[in-house]
């Protein structure tokens, strides 16, 4: 029977990266005074699948190097082994290392010989010295004897009258003994007590049998090999037994116990052997496996809750076919009635499939407490890291892609922002600094905060570097918030020197341009003295959008809901026209300008080219506010979100966009693109 | 065809005997630990069961224990899957009473052939 073992390939890389994960947060965790059993044994668990699982899918290398890890957990758990920093700084850097082997094995990559060396190495001297007092049972390898001619066994069986009990049965062993070569049997009856004493879940019988046949030992040793406890055995050669003539059977238990040792020594390498050999055909056979398909996993509740919401769908399309197929006039409220039913699961079932692309940011945020554990005692200094809101849920691709700008920043934080315990005695705070990572969702959007109570950013410093950069001009008037930002520019940099923390040659410039990439935005708020904030604002989703469409001209242009306040009438008196500088309104004592969509994107035929005769929307965009002057407004929709780059290119102002139901296209404005775009 | 209850509480040995004792015709049900595998096997009897040592909430040691006190599965096959290096495990498997193991790793035709060996 042949079973391509590649289909589990992908569940079994799954499973153990999240086997990783869960040994890297055991490990950052332990406490060395007082170590927690139940960490160690999760630890332990963790590294023991995936060492079964490796062997078993063929990863020999994988399997090899995490039974030396095993081994040491093993003997920590069971109190053999103290458990030290040394050791568990061993444990973590093989965690990583076996990240890598999965990883290179997973993308078919060369993986690095001489590091997997060199951490097994640094595992082996763990095991060997350390504080274990007893050393590492390497069981020494029977040599196998092997009889050429070999005439057969004869065996002498009495089982203990509790084997039943264990769920073996003679009678399956002997047929597997007569699988081997032709059997004689004889039984003996002499255990059986009689009828009133007699207990049927006992066994009395006890047997002689011959196996004719050049058998070797090792395969009769292993059908015994489960029921050597609970039986007598002797097992002898023929030719032996016939030349001694003295048959040992007379006697057996003593010779039992001699005979019976051997066996879980001896019958143990064969079958590693032969597992060996499978390993290797599977690994031949792992290249097929290849990269498969991304995967996701889901809970089964929003599994079923699609399930559901599909079976209404299918309900409610077989009414409306029904109402189709004789339809009168008087059917009418039927058939709106069915429409809106229809629209009304068509949007559930669209919001539980977007659903299923949604997980929670722990995902990305797990993987902080042991960077900061690392680079904290790397830096000298004393970090605690908080995490707030691992639960909040974000799309798939927004936690694949926000995973380095994240670390970038949280790199940027310990290294530039958090001071050394020295410092931070001295300027009055506690010599422990903290980097606290919150998520929540506000609005449309998801909020990613980073933020530290270290030394803050210093406005002159920053000004100072930008003019000697040349990135501003001396006269340029800058806000805080504007001051702030030149760190995102191109070729900024505040740090005296690069140090391999944070100046891994990826700038801040970097970052934002990835958070912009994904439609987000990022703001920096900070206090010389007390700490940053780093707030990453993105969308929540990246294919789906709820937008207001609004007329201008002939055209139909999408606004992002989230980013509308309010939509007004204006009238002349709230007008203002500025010399050169374009045209705002006055909102409730606050100028916002006005940007006139026809003109803007060159419409033709505008309908209302008088500002009182038209609307003004008034939109929100990277905390700038404005007033789009539009036709008319039409509907609220969902729209799904089409990349204009893929399919065109990138048009400023614009961020996507989409099919209406007529079919016409319509464009999805970009806010704070548009915003830009009306400044020049 | 007879029925077997596999326990592990790694999805992807669980789907690999599953599978190989699925696509020899056994009726399989899959159960993620020892407290989960109680339970089913206590609502329907299975003529074997084929677990796993190391798991959370209940270890498949703990679990032959418990099941081996039923009566239904006084005499019922229980084979544990266990590592080269779990002497001990073995022993402490064989108190709680179970039949035999199947030393991992192993592929799938080692595994029909140890269930063949107990089942036939």
């Amino acid at each position: 029977m042949s079973i391509d073992m590649a289909q589990f390939h992908q569940i079994f890389f799954e499973e153990s990266f999240e086997g990783l994960d869960i040994m890297e947060s055991g490990l950052l965790n332990l406490d060395m005074g007082d170590v927690d059993a139940e960490t160690i044994n999760t630890i332990f668990r963790a590294a023991h699948s995936i060492k079964g699982g490796s062997g078993t899918f063929g990863f020999s290398a994988v399997a090899d190097f995490t039974h030396a890890m095993e081994t040491l957990l093993d003997e920590m758990r069971d109190g053999r082994r103290k458990v030290t920093q040394p050791a568990v700084n061993v444990l973590l850097g093989s965690v990583d290392c076996l990240r890598e082997m999965l990883t290179a094995i997973q993308d078919e990559k060369i993986l690095d010989e001489a590091k997997v060396t060199e951490h097994k190495k640094a595992l082996d001297t763990e095991l060997n010295g350390g504080d274990n007092t007893a050393l590492p049972s390497v069981q020494p390898t029977q040599p196998i004897a092997f009889e050429n001619e070999n005439a057969g066994w004869r065996i002498a069986f009495s089982p203990h009258t509790d084997l039943l009990k264990t769920g073996n049965d003679p009678v399956r062993m002997f047929r597997e003994l007569a699988e081997l070569g032709q059997i004689d049997i004889t039984v003996d009856l002499q255990g059986v007590p009689g009828l009133y004493e007699l207990d049927p879940e006992e066994c009395h019988l006890s047997w002689q049998i011959t196996v004719h046949g050049d058998i070797p030992r090792s395969e009769v040793d292993d059908i015994f090999d489960w029921v050597e406890e609970h039986c007598d055995l002797a097992v002898q050669d023929i030719k032996q037994t016939t030349q001694a003539s003295s048959p040992v059977f007379d006697e057996p238990p003593q010779t039992a116990a001699i005979e019976t040792t051997p066996p879980s020594s001896a019958t143990n390498p064969p079958i590693v052997s032969e597992s060996g050999q499978s390993e290797k055909i599977n690994a031949d056979k792992t290249p097929s496996a290849g990269k498969s398909s991304a995967s996701i996993r889901v809970d089964t509740a929003k599994i079923d809750t699609l399930i559901n919401m599909v079976g209404e769908l299918v309900i409610t399309q077989s009414m409306l076919s029904l109402i189709g197929e004789h339809f009168d006039l008087n059917k009418l409220d039927q058939l709106k009635n069915g429409l809106a039913q229809l629209e009304r699961h068509t949007r559930e079932l669209q919001e539980s499939v977007m659903n299923i692309r949604m997980l929670p940011i722990s995902f990305v945020f797990s993987r902080f407490p042991r960077l900061v554990h690392d680079l904290s005692s790397k830096l000298g200094k004393k970090i605690e890291l908080q995490l707030i809101g691992e639960h909040t849920e974000v799309d798939k691709t927004v936690v694949e892609l926000i995973s380095d700008p994240l670390v970038h920043l949280v790199r940027n934080s310990l290294d530039h922002g958090i001071e050394t315990p020295d410092e931070r005695i001295a300027a009055g705070k506690q010599e422990t600094g903290t980097v606290t990572l919150e998520a929540y969702h506000r609005g449309g959007n998801i909020v990613i905060e980073v933020s530290d109570d270290g030394r803050g950013l210093d406005k002159d410093k920053l000004r100072a570097k930008a003019l000697e950069k040349g990135l501003i001009q001396d006269d340029a008037v800058l806000s805080d918030k504007q001051t702030f930002e030149l760190i995102f520019m191109p070729g900024f940099s505040t740090a005296e020197q690069l140090t391999d923390v944070s100046g891994r040659g990826v700038g801040m410039d970097v970052v934002k341009r990835n958070i912009q990439s994904l439609g987000g935005n990022i703001d920096i708020v900070s206090q010389l003295g007390t700490g940053s904030t780093m707030a990453i604002y993105l969308p929540l989703t990246l294919a789906i959008l709820d937008g207001q469409s609004v007329a201008v001209g002939d055209e139909t242009y999408i606004i992002p809901l989230g980013s509308i306040i309010e939509s007004i009438n204006v009238t002349e008196r709230m007008i203002n026209r500025v010399a050169g500088k374009g045209e705002t309104f006055r909102l409730r004592q606050e100028y916002l300008p006005i940007i006139r969509m026809h003109e803007i994107f060159s419409v033709p035929n505008a309908k209302a080219t008088k500002l009182t005769e038209g609307l003004l929307v008034v939109v929100e965009g990277q905390g700038i506010r404005c007033g789009l002057f539009v036709d008319d407004l039409l509907t609220q929709q969902q729209v799904v979100v089409k990349s204009l780059e893929a399919n065109y290119r990138h048009v400023e102002g614009i961020s996507g966009a989409t099919i209406l139901g007529d079919g016409s296209v319509a464009l999805i404005l970009d806010i704070p693109g548009l915003v830009r775009l009306s400044n020049h | 065809m007879a029925s077997i209850l596999a326990v592990d509480d790694s999805a992807s040995m669980r789907q690999m005997v599953s599978f190989t004792l699925k696509g020899a015709g056994y009726d399989v049900v899959e159960a993620v630990d020892g407290v989960d595998a109680l339970n089913k096997a206590k609502s329907k009897k299975f003529d074997c069961v084929v677990t796993d040592v190391n798991m959370p909430n209940k270890d498949g040691i703990a679990l032959i224990k418990d099941l081996r006190a039923l009566p239904d599965y006084k005499f019922v096959p229980m084979l544990m899957l266990t590592t080269e290096s779990g002497t001990d495990k073995k022993q402490q498997g064989k108190e709680a009473g179970a039949t035999g193991w199947i030393v991992k790793p192993f592929n799938p035709d080692q595994l029909l052939k140890t269930i063949q060996k107990v089942l036939g």
